[in-house]
């Protein structure tokens, strides 16, 4: 197996892109991530696409040829990757192995969801496909509705609050301020936060990570072609991919994901780096108490310490361990099948320094966290600077 | 939804017929049809759970899926039956304000939804708080 | 005849909404409407609730005290005038959510308000006839009106279920004897796809309700040779207060006689399932050897009755489920906006 290191990066605006259709944002984030690698659509090998659902999205399945054809990149091998919300990372560790295994040289790993061309219920109920449908989603659950059974019994073992679950939301939307790609540019408060119109209790509107459109990409190449490359490269220094039960009441824990956990552990065992190296994370925070469990589940606090940290100020950007510097979910936006590749987007640019004003200095190491539906799936990869 | 999907659960949904390994004496709810432990050596085989359980959390649905709108705000949450397994339900007929982890809770038969208003209905468990 | 009940049951939903709340509504005086009517408040079904779920509550509970193996029972019937379905039974939800499938009979009944005591007669039938060895009968609804009828006033949700089996042992109570008195009285109906019924006002009155009850009635007493004095408790079918404690007075049974089982003026009028309802009431409280009247009645026109006496097992088994006054206890009220919500009438 060789190194592999990615080596373009490029991401549409978040948002609710009205103007934009499923084709041209994919085309969009593509074009972006080659001119990023500065190399020509030709040298791709293969491409592998994270989706959760444009079938139901926009009546579209297929996708994967869809776009090889639309990027004139026909007749390439092109592979749609889903895993409901960790559809995006999933595709990443596709390409990531691809590479590894001497299969292809350049590939591209994207991810993208078009989620506005459906009515809200239409989407939340899309996205309610990802539980399990004949035992949760049947009795009335819904995605706000399960994390909200994870954040009740996160309140009850650890004394986690519903303040400390607010000061995620405060913290996404500031650093997605800082963001321009993010859908996001208004500070919130902690009070407005908890003043927001219930969901389901004890989660709150602005507890929930939005609706979004968005596509992003990134090139994956072998770390001996990046090296030659005149800017900083960024190695893929671990992946690890972990499957738990798509339903959360099957589960021993009811208050972090097993997916996560080891997800994570094969991902810091390949990297040979511990939660301790890490300088910056973007992880899953689709509902405020998913970056508190998050937290915990990788490593960067003890279990049930997570609202602590968060509230002293920790996860900021400045703290111990900048946590989504984009904005995360929940400010940067959350097109789902997109947000895998974005996490990665963003860490790149952390470990490259060109973050802008969300810069965390000296970055050095990074990781994303990428989950799907109540954490049936989990992938987490790890990456370094590679000069 | 065709009814065959909803249909071939009813023992399940009714009357809360789970399934156990024959090997290692797991009970299982929803029914799983391989054990997880014992793989192909397991010998799954239906069993009838006890209707009573606690509530290990919930959570109050104020904006509901569709077809559930009419309930809301109802109560949405796992209960660990007495039996061991745990599953995912409405606690009916109470004040959400009032409900707590812990609460002990009964099945009831209630409708659980239907295909428009021209199609099948489906019925099954919920629970309740015992009084 | 040799029949008895081995088990009861009954379920009555926790929502209730004051008859003053429905009076303030259309403009009427509540002190009026509810002396009028002799009833306080009705009983509404939650949104996820209909006649099938409450029949298999009630069904669950006649099974509680029966303690039989559901495998044995041979027939169900489900008497109701709102069935969730024109087609397609309750009886075999019920069937399936009791655990008596697939070796039985099933069938949904429709008389007005008798169905559920059509029903008994018919499990007495094949019982005595050694046809099957237990049958359940149910009679339950969740009864409609239209807004602004005085039927809205009454027109309640809740069900009974009763098991009838040999009159041996473990009998309850033992029936000996039935009589029915049926014509063709168009008092009250609804036709084939309208979502309310209509009345013929004064006419479900004397034509109607009174005569086919007193007439059934009758029948009985003369069949049995038996008086008034005869029974401990009677239990008429109950539309609203009013009309059972009238007809209690001319077939000269007093107010303590009726007392136990008048169960409407605390959850209206439940249709099929009223005077399931009031028997189980009954049932509640009797001791052995007492004698029950019971005569329903069901518009179109027909009234059932039945001369039941209490055996020894009573005692030993009402306490296996839950009583009547539980549920008459048990309530959380509503006003009449979110009473509109559950009853469907208003549409998103």
């Amino acid at each position: 197996m060789r190194d592999v290191a990615i080596i373009g990066v490029g991401i549409t605006k978040f948002g609710e892109l009205w103007d934009l259709s499923f084709r041209q944002m994919i085309i969009e984030a593509g074009a972006r991530a080659l001119e990023d690698a500065d190399i020509d659509g030709k040298q791709i090998d293969a491409m592998y696409i994270g989706n959760m659902s444009a079938g139901q999205f926009i009546c579209q399945e297929h996708i994967a040829s869809l776009i090889a054809d639309h990027a004139g990149l026909a007749p390439i091998p092109s592979t749609r990757v889903e895993g409901a919300c960790a559809s995006g990372g999933l595709a990443l560790r596709q390409a990531v192995i691809s590479v590894a295994s001497g299969v292809h040289d350049y590939v591209v790993a994207a991810g993208i969801e078009k989620m506005t061309d459906v009515m809200t219920e239409q989407a939340t109920g899309a996205l309610a496909t990802a539980a399990d449908q004949e035992w949760e989603v049947n009795a009335g659950a819904t995605f706000p509705g399960l994390y909200a059974l994870m954040a009740r019994r996160h309140m009850y073992e650890f004394g986690t609050t519903e303040e400390q679950m607010a000061m995620v939301a405060v913290k996404n939307h500031n650093n997605a301020c800082m963001n321009p790609c993010a859908q996001y540019h208004t500070r919130i408060t902690v009070e407005s936060v908890l003043k927001s119109p219930p969901v389901v209790l004890p989660l709150k509107l602005l507890d929930c990570s939005p609706i979004t459109d968005g596509a992003a990409c990134v090139i994956v190449a072998p770390a001996e072609k990046a090296r030659k490359m005149d800017r900083v490269p960024v190695i893929v220094a671990g992946t690890g991919q972990a499957s738990d039960t798509i339903s959360l009441h099957s589960r021993q824990s009811l208050t972090g994901l097993m997916a996560t956990t080891r997800a994570a552990d094969m991902a810091y065992k390949m990297a040979r780096v511990g939660p301790e190296d890490i300088d910056v994370a973007e992880v899953h925070d689709c509902f405020t108490i998913a970056e508190i469990m998050a937290i915990e589940d990788l490593g960067f606090c003890k279990k049930g310490e997570g609202g602590k940290l968060t509230e002293e100020g920790q996860t900021e950007i400045g703290g111990k361990i900048p946590v989504n510097t984009s904005g995360g979910l929940k400010g940067k936006g959350h097109p789902v099948g997109a947000t895998g590749i974005a996490q990665v987007v963003e860490i790149v640019h952390q470990l490259r320094g060109d973050a802008g004003k969300r810069q965390v200095k000296g970055a050095e190491i990074g990781l994303t966290h990428n989950v799907g539906g109540t954490g049936g799936t989990a992938v987490v990869h790890i990456f370094k600077r590679g000069d | 939804m065709a009814a065959p999907r909803f249909w071939r659960e009813i023992p399940n949904r009714y009357n809360l017929i789970g399934t156990r390994c024959g090997n290692c004496n797991k009970v299982f709810f929803p029914p799983r049809y391989i054990c997880p432990q014992c793989r192909r050596m397991g010998k799954l085989e239906p069993y009838k759970l006890s209707r009573r359980g606690k509530i290990v959390t919930y959570g109050v649905v104020h904006v509901a899926p569709e077809g559930f709108e009419d309930l809301v705000p109802y109560v949405l949450a796992i209960v660990e039956l007495e039996d061991g397994p745990r599953l995912t339900t409405q606690v009916v007929d109470c004040d959400p304000n009032e409900i707590k982890i812990g609460d002990e809770v009964e099945m009831v038969f209630r409708r659980i939804g239907a295909d428009r208003e021209d199609g099948v209905i489906y019925y099954g468990f919920k629970f309740r708080k015992v009084e | 005849m040799n029949v008895g009940i081995v088990g009861y049951g009954v379920y009555i939903p926790r929502y209730r909404i004051r008859l003053d709340d429905i009076a303030r509504v259309w403009g009427e005086e509540p002190s009026r409407v509810k002396q009028g009517l002799m009833v306080e408040e009705k009983s509404v079904p939650a949104p996820d609730e209909d006649t099938a779920t409450i029949s298999v509550e009630a069904a669950r509970n006649a099974l509680k005290r029966a303690g039989i193996n559901p495998q044995d029972i041979g027939a169900i019937y489900v008497g109701s005038e709102s069935h969730p379905y024109a087609v397609k039974p309750t009886a075999t939800i019920v069937a399936e959510a009791i655990e008596a499938t697939p070796n039985l009979t099933a069938a949904d009944m429709e008389f007005a308000c008798k169905a559920g005591t059509a029903g008994i007669q018919a499990c007495a039938g094949l019982v005595e006839m050694g046809q099957i060895k237990y049958g359940i009968s149910i009679g339950a609804d969740t009864a409609q009106a239209a807004p602004g009828d005085p039927l809205e006033y009454t027109a309640a949700a809740g069900g009974g279920a009763v098991i009838i089996g040999k009159n041996d042992g473990e009998a309850l109570a033992e029936i000996e004897g039935t009589y029915s008195y049926t014509t063709d009285t168009p008092d009250f109906w609804r036709r084939e796809m309208r979502p309310y019924p209509k009345h013929g006002g004064r006419f479900t009155g004397k034509p109607a309700y009174f005569k086919h009850v007193v007439s059934a009635a009758h029948g009985i007493l003369r069949q049995l040779k038996l008086t008034p004095q005869d029974f401990a408790h009677a239990v008429f079918h109950q539309p609203n207060g009013k009309f059972p404690c009238q007809v209690a007075e001319e077939l000269g049974f007093s107010k303590a006689q009726i007392a136990c089982g008048l169960v409407v003026p605390k959850i209206g009028n439940t249709y099929s399932g009223a005077t399931m309802i009031g028997l189980a009431a009954v049932l509640d409280k009797a001791k052995p050897d007492e004698r029950i009247l019971v005569v329903s009645y069901g518009s179109g026109a027909g009234s059932d009755a039945f001369s039941i006496k209490v055996k020894k097992a009573i005692e030993e088994k009402r306490d296996l489920a839950p009583k009547v006054e539980q549920f008459l206890n048990n309530k959380i009220y509503i006003d009449y906006s979110t009473y509109t919500k559950y009853k469907s009438l208003l549409v998103r």
